[in-house]
């Protein structure tokens, strides 16, 4: 067997590489097997960035529908809740191009949240069903209250609501929740020396 | 002499501190009315334990401490509590809080307070519970509850007791005035401090423009283990991880405490405050305050009651409002323009700063950013401010992270270096706010996400067993049919079967059931619903005659009338028993009320009574009259054996001769009726 390898050379190397095609391909179908990994990572990644309001907003009965979309090639600028930063972030991930929020889908708003005027709720228990993330709370014939801390602001209970008394309201601002904005800096004046801002205006 | 260290970077600007030097501490007295924040700390707010209108005396816990990192709140002095509402405060976004509003009534009086003490008589546990009890909050500038800074993790080992006396930045003379006017009250302080933490040595620190109180504090330190070390002048050495690197020459760890590296650090102001607290049972009621800048014309500083309005000290110094263009609360380096004079003094107001336009000019605008690297050469925590600055603007919040952002303290050396003047601080602030806002929303976004799946994956299983349950009902239904089929021959279905069922019933209740036993029972149920009524048409009267309500009278005939009714009822229904022997003796009334079931037995005897003949009648009255008479002796004879009183033995005498008599009488009347 040897002495005929070595006569001939040609068929020595030839059973050498399919040899080794045969022992990597067997490995790599091993691995591809082994460590199979379920689901689709980025779909994942994309949930993380989007803000979990589950309202509907993009055209998708929730998040996670909606970052499974957008795994598939779907744009990424539907999404008001998440705003220009949460574009931003998703063409950061996914190295597309950052666009504009489409305004078919809604404005970016400051965070609300929704308020029941308790003394006209029915109790009729619509809202307790249209809220995603069960932030309502209430019985049947019983007036219903809207748990702030667990409220994501998707305005989905106030179309269900027969007698009308849900209100949007834009979240308070507080001592704790204040911070100190960024500086204005006009594109015009911010860089300029000062002494040519005024040739410049 | 104690080796001093160097930290990297620091200013020098102008210190203008001699201004307000000039006279000693002055008491600013109590102002017509005290607002006090609940939030004068990092932390909770505090709860207040007082409604409107309460009477407080001084001292008094107002506000208790929410949680472990949080403050109580004590009134500054005895008045009215006057409001609880949201007021005003000293904070750069010019928004209300929760305040406490005392109307002083001028009396000052104390609350009980307990005894003096030195602290050598008190275990460590009563001094950190004494000083966690008195409210006291850093008052350095951030306000940090001391007694959680002071209850050190077990194990910890404490190196270095630090107490800052720095006081680096420019126009504030708070802490100088209290070490040269109260140095022994600090050394007391500290020793108490000592004691609580347990420390290789204590160190006071002070920077080398305060040679008065140096000399106090060197006087007041003589004999104890107490070191004061003095070291040049240099903003920021005040700064808490600053100054620990100048006397210790450790850095602390980026994210780290000072605990970390066995140093802890209170300010003199605290130390004081921990003092009164701890030896006299005084909580933390007042401060000294620098009311100074070139638009008042007595700058000095003023021992205030926390609470008071800026606008009261103010007044006190002679405050020209036409020269001052904003009041600054704190230094001009670290200190924030506040929106009203007449937001309330807090327990970390070291300074009002009221300056002229041309002593405190308004920033010039903002320039490019050149990347001269001055800021770098001043930041005193070794950052890169251009790249901060660059960064913060760009919004590449992730990377100026990573340029350890948080390590920033916003001391403001950048700013005062830039030749641009840019607002390096305020990207600093924002950006800072900015991530931690970010940090805030993804978490929110993880919780609401899990709680929709949660509720997703509920709405899935209901939906399987309810599908699971109409299965399960449809496999039942066939497999009876299967099995009738099978058993019955096919032809009966189930309506069929009801049909017959309905049909069987009908048949035996016409051919069972008389007529008759349906009528009383129509009877009886009258009678019940009838007494029911009355029932409850008395009960109503009463409670109206108990209320002496109006419609007594309506009430009255609406009873009398039932009553009518009730009698009519049972008549009908004894004549119908009558009517019917039979039926009423063993007819077990419908209800299962007891007393209607004696009711409905009585009535049947009667009836049953009704139906026998005179002379068993006769009998039987008889019968009963010699069994009532023969029970009256025995207790006759009972009753004198047990020597009752006379008159029962009377009354049961003579009750005997009436039984006597009318059995005598029963008894001609049967035999009449016999011989009849």
């Amino acid at each position: 067997m040897i002495e005929l390898l070595l006569q001939h050379p040609l068929l020595a190397a030839l059973i050498a590489l399919v040899g080794l095609g045969v022992a990597f391909g067997a490995l790599l179908g091993f691995a591809a097997v082994r460590f199979r990994t379920e689901g689709n990572p980025i779909v994942d990644q994309i949930n993380a960035i989007l803000p979990q309001t589950q309202c509907g907003q993009c055209g998708h009965p929730g998040c996670r529908p909606y970052a499974e979309a957008i795994a598939a090639g779907e744009d990424i600028n539907k999404c008001p809740p998440g705003g220009q930063a949460g574009i931003e972030a998703l063409a950061d991930l996914l190295d597309r191009e950052v666009i504009p929020l489409d305004a078919e889908h809604g404005e970016e708003k400051l965070p609300q949240v929704a308020y029941i005027r308790e003394d006209e709720c029915i109790g009729c228990t619509k809202c307790i069903q249209a809220c995603p993330v069960d932030a309502i709370l209430g019985a049947a014939k019983h007036m219903h209250t809207v748990i702030v801390s667990e409220c994501t602001g998707c305005d989905l209970c106030v179309e269900p609501c027969p007698v009308d008394c849900i209100d949007m309201i834009p979240q308070q601002q507080s001592l704790q929740t204040w911070h100190w904005q960024l500086p204005e800096s006009s594109p015009r004046s911010a860089d300029i020396i000062a002494t040519d801002a005024g040739e410049a205006a | 002499m104690r080796k001093i260290h160097d930290f990297h970077g620091g200013i020098h600007p102008p210190e203008n501190k001699l201004q307000s030097l000039g006279s000693p501490v002055r008491d600013a007295g109590i102002p017509a009315q005290l607002v006090l924040p609940l939030a004068q700390h990092i932390g909770a707010p505090a709860v207040p334990l007082v409604n409107v209108g309460d009477r407080v005396l001084k001292g008094q816990k107002i506000a208790d401490a929410a949680g472990a990192v949080s403050a109580g709140l004590h009134a500054p002095t005895s008045g009215t509590i006057a409001a609880i509402e949201s007021r005003q405060v000293a904070h750069p976004s010019g928004f209300s809080a929760p305040c406490i509003v005392i109307d002083c009534d001028g009396e000052d009086r104390w609350a009980e307070l307990p005894a003096p003490v030195r602290f050598e008589e008190l275990d460590s546990e009563t001094i950190l519970a004494r000083i966690r009890e008195a409210g006291i909050a850093g008052m350095g500038g951030a306000g940090f509850p001391a007694a959680v800074k002071l209850g050190l993790r077990p194990g910890t080992r404490i190196e270095t007791l630090i107490i800052n006396g720095t006081e680096c930045e420019p126009y504030i003379t708070a802490d100088d005035v209290l070490m040269r006017e109260r140095a022994p009250e600090i050394v007391r302080g500290a020793q108490i401090l000592a004691r609580l933490v347990q420390p290789g040595e204590t160190v006071i620190g002070v920077e080398d423009n305060k040679p008065e109180a140096i000399q106090a504090l060197r006087a007041a330190a003589e004999g104890s283990d107490i070191q004061i070390a003095v070291f040049p002048t240099k903003y920021p050495s005040g700064g808490e991880k600053q100054l620990i690197e100048i006397l210790t020459g450790k850095q602390v760890p980026s994210g780290g405490l000072p605990a970390d590296i066995g140093v802890v650090c209170q300010n003199v102001g605290t130390t004081v405050a921990v003092r009164a607290a701890v030896e006299e049972g005084r909580p933390l009621i007042s401060r000294i305050t620098t009311v100074t800048g070139e638009a008042v014309s007595q700058p000095q500083n003023f021992e205030v009651l926390i609470g008071t309005p800026m606008s009261h000290l103010l007044q006190l110094a002679g405050y020209d409002a036409g020269k001052n263009r904003r009041l600054v609360m704190g230094g001009p380096m670290m200190g924030f323009t506040v929106p009203d004079p007449g937001v309330p003094i807090v327990k970390t107001t070291n300074c009002i700063l009221a300056p002229t336009e041309a002593e405190l000019p308004s920033p010039p605008p903002a320039q490019a950013c050149i990347r001269c690297g001055l800021c770098a050469q001043a930041c005193p925590a070794s950052l890169l401010p251009q790249q901060l600055y660059w960064f913060a603007r760009g919004r590449e919040f992730e990377k100026a992270e990573m340029h350890n952002l948080f390590d920033c303290i916003e001391c403001g050396a950048c700013s005062y270096v830039c030749p641009s003047n840019i607002p390096l601080v305020q990207y600093y602030r924002a950006a800072k706010a900015e991530v931690l806002q970010l940090r805030r929303d993804a978490e929110k976004a993880e919780h609401s996400r899990l709680r929709f799946e949660a509720r997703q994956e509920r709405l899935e299983r209901e939906e399987a067993e309810k599908e699971a349950r109409r299965i399960a009902r449809k496999k039942a239904a066939e497999e009876k049919a299967r099995l009738a089929a099978e058993s019955g021959g096919g032809e009966i279905d189930p309506v069929q079967a009801a049909i017959e069922r309905a049909k069987a019933k009908k048949a035996a209740q016409a051919a069972g059931a008389g007529t008759g036993e349906s009528d009383q029972e129509k009877l009886e149920k009258a009678v019940v619903t009838t007494r029911e009524r009355l029932a409850k048409a008395e009960e109503k009267l009463a409670t109206a005659r108990s209320e002496g309500s109006e419609h007594i009278a309506a009430l009255e005939t609406g009873v009398e009338k039932t009553r009518a009714k009730l009698a009519a009822a049972e008549k009908a229904l004894g004549d119908y028993q009558v009517q019917h022997p039979g039926n009423g003796e063993n007819d077990e009334p419908a209800t299962g009320d007891a007393a209607q079931a004696a009711i409905q037995r009585a009535m049947a005897a009667r009836a049953a009574e009704a139906s026998k003949s005179p002379l068993e009648k006769a009998r039987d009255n008889l019968e009963k009259l010699e069994a009532r008479l023969a029970k009256s002796e025995a207790r006759l004879a009972e009753g004198r054996a047990a020597g009752e009183e006379d008159k029962i033995i009377e009354a049961l005498e003579s009750s005997v001769e009436r039984l006597k008599e009318r059995a005598a009488a029963a008894r001609a009347e049967l035999e009449a009726q016999e011989a009849g």
